[in-house]
């Protein structure tokens, strides 16, 4: 308490709400834009190459479009454990209220839903063309309901999906961007938490997601081919990192602009945010946020992207760049969900914050979620093969 | 919903009667003061004769009531009573607050000095031996719902759950509430939180159930020294019009947020969070 008695005279007595001694979104809520995050950014990666063309992102493009479905499916699962009565989720999509940001979450995350499993589709239509005339029975009806019942692979047919492709995926660059911008408007949008209601909100979620996706696409492509012995396309790498590089300078500006406006401008609530920057946040921003997860990552990316260096040396440091970003990200939202809510809204006080192992909402909870998309990932990966080299094209 | 209440009077006269001799007299009176306070509260709600004059004997319309609540900060003593009192009304958790009580102390360099341990449900009994200076003022601060006129928590809730009520009230309908708190995070004065029984949000209510039978809420009826006041705005004849009508000055908290509060402040200095 110290400390923080000496930064700002209105502390004097740490006094919190007494209601806001409980931290209400806990770690649930800080997986659940982390999760979402990865689906965006893994989409935009899959967006590059499938809208704008960008030839070398081949080798990754169906695995970011997997990896972001598989990513999806789980979106809904922190926050179903989160509500305090989840039997009534429902009740968000039956009676939604128009004046709340979180009621339009059902519909955008059903339309990205639909969006994408519909471009999975038209993607991979020739493969499972070929998979249908291969099964019998209940996997013929499942490939028949995959392939939308038609068999015709002719060049025009396949002209006419690329179209389709094309225009899904250009529609669902907008709701990727929506679906983002959006969980950070949820925040935004809270006038009540003097860390949350900034316009950046928005702004700083949707990038660190493009971030967080590419960094997951980046860290998988290279260790799924290491690990399976393959060749990794050095021109697919430099550009998932060249991108990376560009969103992550645009994430790290906007995060420090947010923070070096509160400081400059020093009206209402800064000697708070400041208190709880350099007090309960010390660590968890300052050293593992922005110095460990950012700055350190920035000087890797410099470093690989500006100097001439050996391939070995470059996987590795895009490797070790990307695992960090993936932390950075973790960082970001924790500091955020979590941090803005340490301060009460008494402006006199923080509160703590000490996750549990074995609660709904725990540890345990959070890995058993986090390993969930992975295992689904697998399983797809058997139903749509995502490298390249499997492709029967 | 029926927008007509037909306002029985339960109390049989001969009670009232009673209460009213006891009420009147001096040593009656002042004995209730110092020490029925809390005994008042044991009663059943039907029990405690505080009803709000422009209510009793009159069909309530709800669209025609505009609801206000005023704490006076100058009569607080701090005894804890309303915090007791709403603790056995709604059996509320413990750690949890519908409403609390807040000490402030101030010392010769303007440091303010806040604390409510246990929302204040204990009283306060004895001075804060952890602070080493001369204390120039201090005063207690109740807190409760706002009712906010624009309320932020009813602006976020995803399902309707929290609702407003044409006479003023921010309520939530527990049976819908998902629980997601976010209301509990929109709320600028954190008077909400997560029941933790039925999983819901649940804040203070301003007695809505004792209101529409003609009651005052639970914990105005217990306060001994009138610090907290309510009743209908639309009647000119009410303690809390003629009050917001008058002369002195009246405030609300967090004004620059915008909610427009029916919860208003006599006495609240600028410390006042
Ligand atoms: S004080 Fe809080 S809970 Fe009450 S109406 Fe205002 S915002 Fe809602
Ligand atoms: S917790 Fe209940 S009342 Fe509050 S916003 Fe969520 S659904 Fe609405």
């Amino acid at each position: 308490m110290d400390a923080i008695q000496h930064i700002s005279p209105y502390l004097i007595s740490n006094y919190v709400f007494p209601n806001d001694i409980h931290v209400h979104w806990s770690m649930m809520i800080v997986l659940y834009p982390y999760i979402t995050g990865l689906v965006d950014g893994a989409f935009i990666v899959a967006a590059l190459y499938y809208v704008f063309g960008v030839e070398k992102l081949k080798p990754v493009a169906r695995f970011s479009l997997i990896f972001a479905l598989a990513f999806l499916c789980c979106a809904t699962l922190p926050l179903l454990l989160h509500l305090g009565r989840p039997e009534r989720n429902l009740n968000m999509m039956i009676t939604p209220s128009p004046h709340s940001a979180m009621a339009g979450f059902g519909y955008i995350y059903g339309i990205s839903m639909g969006v994408l499993v519909l471009i999975i589709l038209f993607i991979y239509r020739p493969f499972l063309v070929e998979q249908r005339l291969k099964s019998k029975g209940v996997m013929e009806i499942l490939y028949r309901l995959l392939t939308f019942d038609s068999t015709n692979v002719s060049e025009k047919s396949l002209n006419m999906d690329k179209k389709i492709i094309k225009f899904l995926v250009a529609i669902g660059i907008p709701i990727a961007c929506v679906l983002h911008g959006y969980v950070g408007f949820i925040f935004g949008g809270v006038k009540a938490n003097p860390t949350w209601s900034t316009p950046l909100m928005p702004v700083i979620f949707l990038f660190s997601a493009c971030v967080s996706g590419m960094s997951a696409i980046i860290f998988a492509y290279i260790i799924t081919k290491t690990f399976t012995k393959q060749k990794i396309d050095m021109d697919c790498l430099k550009i998932l990192v060249n991108t990376l590089a560009g969103f992550f300078i645009l994430a790290f500006c906007f995060e420090m602009l947010e923070v070096f406006s509160h400081t400059y401008l020093r009206s209402g609530y800064h000697h708070m945010v400041e208190g709880l920057l350099n007090g309960p946040l010390r660590d968890s921003f300052w050293k593992y946020q922005v110095l460990y997860f950012s700055v350190v990552p920035l000087f890797l990316l410099g470093f690989i992207c500006l100097l001439p260096i050996k391939q070995w040396l470059y996987k590795f440091t895009a490797f070790i760049t990307s695992f960090l970003l993936l932390l950075q990200v973790l960082f970001m939202r924790w500091n955020v969900i979590i941090g803005g809510q340490l301060m009460s809204k008494s402006a006199r006080g923080y509160t703590e914050f000490h996750p549990e192992w074995f609660d709904k909402e725990g540890i345990v909870a959070v890995i058993i979620v986090m390993a969930i998309p992975f295992i689904i990932l697998f399983v797809l990966g058997r139903i749509f093969p995502f490298w390249e080299k499997d492709s029967v094209n | 919903m029926d927008n007509k209440i037909s306002m029985d009077n339960k109390i049989s006269d001969d009670r009232r009667s009673f209460i009213k001799k006891v009420l009147n007299g001096t040593i009656g009176g002042s004995l209730l003061l110092v020490f029925s306070a809390g005994a008042e509260i044991f009663k059943s709600p039907e029990d405690i004769p505080a009803q709000i004059p422009s209510l009793k004997n009159k069909e309530y319309e709800i669209t025609k009531a505009h609801f206000a609540f005023i704490v006076d900060i100058t009569k607080c003593i701090g005894c804890g009573s309303c915090c007791v009192a709403d603790k056995r009304e709604y059996n509320v958790a413990d750690g949890y607050y519908r409403t609390w009580v807040e000490r402030y102390l101030k010392d010769y360099d303007d440091n303010v000095y806040v604390d409510s341990p246990k929302g204040g449900l204990e009283g306060y009994q004895s001075p804060r031996e952890d602070i080493d200076v001369k204390v120039r003022d201090t005063f207690f601060v109740p807190k409760l719902c706002n009712m906010c006129k624009e309320p932020p928590c009813v602006q976020v809730c995803p399902i309707g759950a929290t609702f407003q009520t044409p006479d003023g009230f921010v309520l939530v309908d527990h049976k819908r509430c998902v629980g997601c708190g976010y209301c509990i995070q929109a709320c600028p004065y954190s008077v909400r939180f997560l029941n933790p029984v039925t999983k819901t949000a649940e804040k203070c209510s301003w007695c809505y159930h004792r209101v529409r039978k003609g009651l005052q809420p639970a914990c105005v009826s217990v306060c001994p020294t009138g610090a907290r006041k309510f009743g209908d705005l639309n009647d000119e004849n009410s303690e809390v019009s003629k009050i917001l009508k008058g002369p002195g000055v009246i405030t609300v908290l967090k004004r620059e947020m915008g909610t427009f509060p029916g919860l208003y402040y006599i006495g609240a200095r600028r410390e006042v969070i």
